[in-house]
């Protein structure tokens, strides 16, 4: 027993106090935590973009005037279809590895590379959880906005939105979760975040059991304490539910 | 009342499903200013579907609808501009539930009529205490009850000061003992010389404030007249049938 505690001890300082390697970590954990903020983010803004479109043909294709407006949204509902399909029928490391080596071959910023495919990647499932939101408010609340005068995207915007957001807010901080373990296949094309940081030191000490073990406890703490937030967010908008 | 005529609707369909189901077969009929105009007539009858062609709720298949001179079925109308002047209250109130009542009132008098903040409020609150809920204007709707939440829905519309008042079954999802709240609102609405359209249940209401009734069954404008005429002196056998069941 005495020994196996020294010994866990000595690889404890090897991994990571010996040459500052807990540093890779640090360095590592910033990378992770900045491409999931940025790419969350992006797959918002994406996402809440695309459930528009799409919710807005669902509900008024079978009752539009034909005409131009018509075939333009036609159009740009079925991109935003085969966007979801590709996205959501493909795995993300494919996704990032296309992304960074053939897309922006030439660009060596690998961070920026993973905020915009992650980003991309996110905003496909962002876009299904606001479209459902979208779906479910009560359709007398677009035609209150509408009596009132408001053209269609101001109902959205004032009116229908403000009240999506308050319903989907736990889903879309669980998408977040998620997409800060998607985030650890960053490493296939060398950027340095957490995952890859631990295999690094891995790599150098050939010991793999303190740099794994501890890569997961971070991610298991992180996980842990955003879920114990999202759980805070969710009481507080029960809570102010009028 | 005026003979100026507001509304103009002539030989409006409205039919859904393909040509399946004909909810409105070719009603005419002018609404004057100042009017107060009921409509009455069975479930199912195209009543709601014509109210909710006057503001285009529903595109009319065929037909048309003249406010103020404008066809506003001419597919290069603003209809939003127009739906400014034409205020709706719904069955089911539909305040909107993430704001308090005051914001519900003011957003579109300054989104959309480009009022200022102080002014949208100071007309809201006037509003508000018009119909005795002035305390309550930074409640949220679901703090109220039925009857409250229509008289904040009726409000809401006439801040943005309509020419005509739309009312689509306004009392029918009240508990019976808020419903007089309701309509008095709607009495004093009327009395003021608003002119209103109001799709409705409560007879004692279309015969009291009502200066034309209009009877519809099957999508079809079967008889008009006023209160008098069509509950005194009903002509058609449509009327005699639905007035000895509802009355």
């Amino acid at each position: 027993m005495e020994q196996w505690i020294s010994n866990l001890k000595a690889q404890f300082i090897l991994n990571f106090i010996e040459q500052d390697r807990w540093k890779l970590l640090v360095t590592g954990l910033g990378n992770t935590l900045k491409i999931t903020l940025v790419a969350c983010l992006i797959g918002i803004c994406i996402g809440v973009v695309i459930a528009i479109i799409r919710s807005t043909w669902d509900k008024n294709h079978e009752t539009m005037r034909k005409g131009f407006g018509k075939g333009l949204l036609a159009v740009v509902n079925a991109i935003c279809k085969l966007y979801l399909t590709v996205i959501r029928g493909t795995p993300v490391v494919v996704q990032l590895m296309i992304i960074y080596y053939i897309i922006f071959a030439s660009s060596r910023n690998g961070i920026a590379i993973a905020m915009l495919a992650f980003g991309i990647n996110s905003g496909a499932y962002v876009a299904e959880i606001v479209r459902g939101g979208i779906m479910s408010i009560d359709a007398g609340q677009f035609e209150a906005g509408r009596s009132l005068g408001f053209n269609y995207v101001q109902t959205m915007r004032y009116i229908i939105i403000p009240q999506v957001f308050k319903n989907v807010l736990p889903t879309l901080a669980n998408e977040f979760i998620v997409l800060l373990k998607e985030t650890s296949v960053s490493g296939y094309v060398a950027i340095r975040d957490l995952t890859k940081a631990g295999d690094i030191i891995r790599g150098v000490t050939y010991s793999p059991f303190m740099p794994l073990i501890g890569v997961a406890l971070i991610y298991l703490t992180l996980v842990i304490f955003f879920t114990w937030l999202v759980g805070k967010l969710e009481r507080r908008l029960r809570d102010s539910d009028h | 009342m005026t003979t100026d005529v507001l509304i103009k609707v002539e030989n409006l369909q409205k039919y859904f499903k393909g040509d399946m189901i004909k909810a409105l077969d070719g009603v005419s009929t002018e609404i004057h200013k100042g009017e107060v105009v009921v409509v009455i007539g069975p479930s199912g009858s195209g009543k709601s579907t014509f109210l909710r062609c006057l503001n285009l709720l529903e595109m009319p298949t065929g037909g048309t609808i003249t406010l103020e001179g404008v066809d506003i079925t001419d597919p290069g109308c603003n209809i939003n501009l127009h739906r400014q002047k034409m205020g709706m209250v719904f069955q089911h109130f539909n305040l909107f539930p993430h704001m308090t009542l005051l914001k519900n009132m003011t957003i579109a008098p300054t989104k959309l009529l480009g009022k200022s903040k102080e002014e949208a409020e100071k007309k809201a609150l006037e509003l508000l205490e018009r119909v005795g809920l002035a305390d309550r204007a930074d409640a949220y709707p679901n703090q109220l009850s039925g009857g409250q939440k229509q008289r904040v829905a009726i409000v809401r519309a006439l801040c943005m000061e309509p020419d005509v008042m739309l009312f689509d079954e306004p009392t029918s999802a009240l508990d019976p003992e808020m419903v007089g709240e309701v309509l008095d609102v709607m009495k004093e609405l009327a009395h003021e010389g608003m002119t209103m359209v109001v799709v409705t249940h409560e007879m004692g209401f279309a015969r009291e404030v009502g200066n034309r009734v209009l009877f519809m069954a099957d999508g079809r404008l079967v008889e008009e007249g006023t209160p008098q005429e069509i509950f005194e002196h009903p002509k058609s056998e449509r009327l005699q049938d639905f007035l000895a069941k509802v009355l």
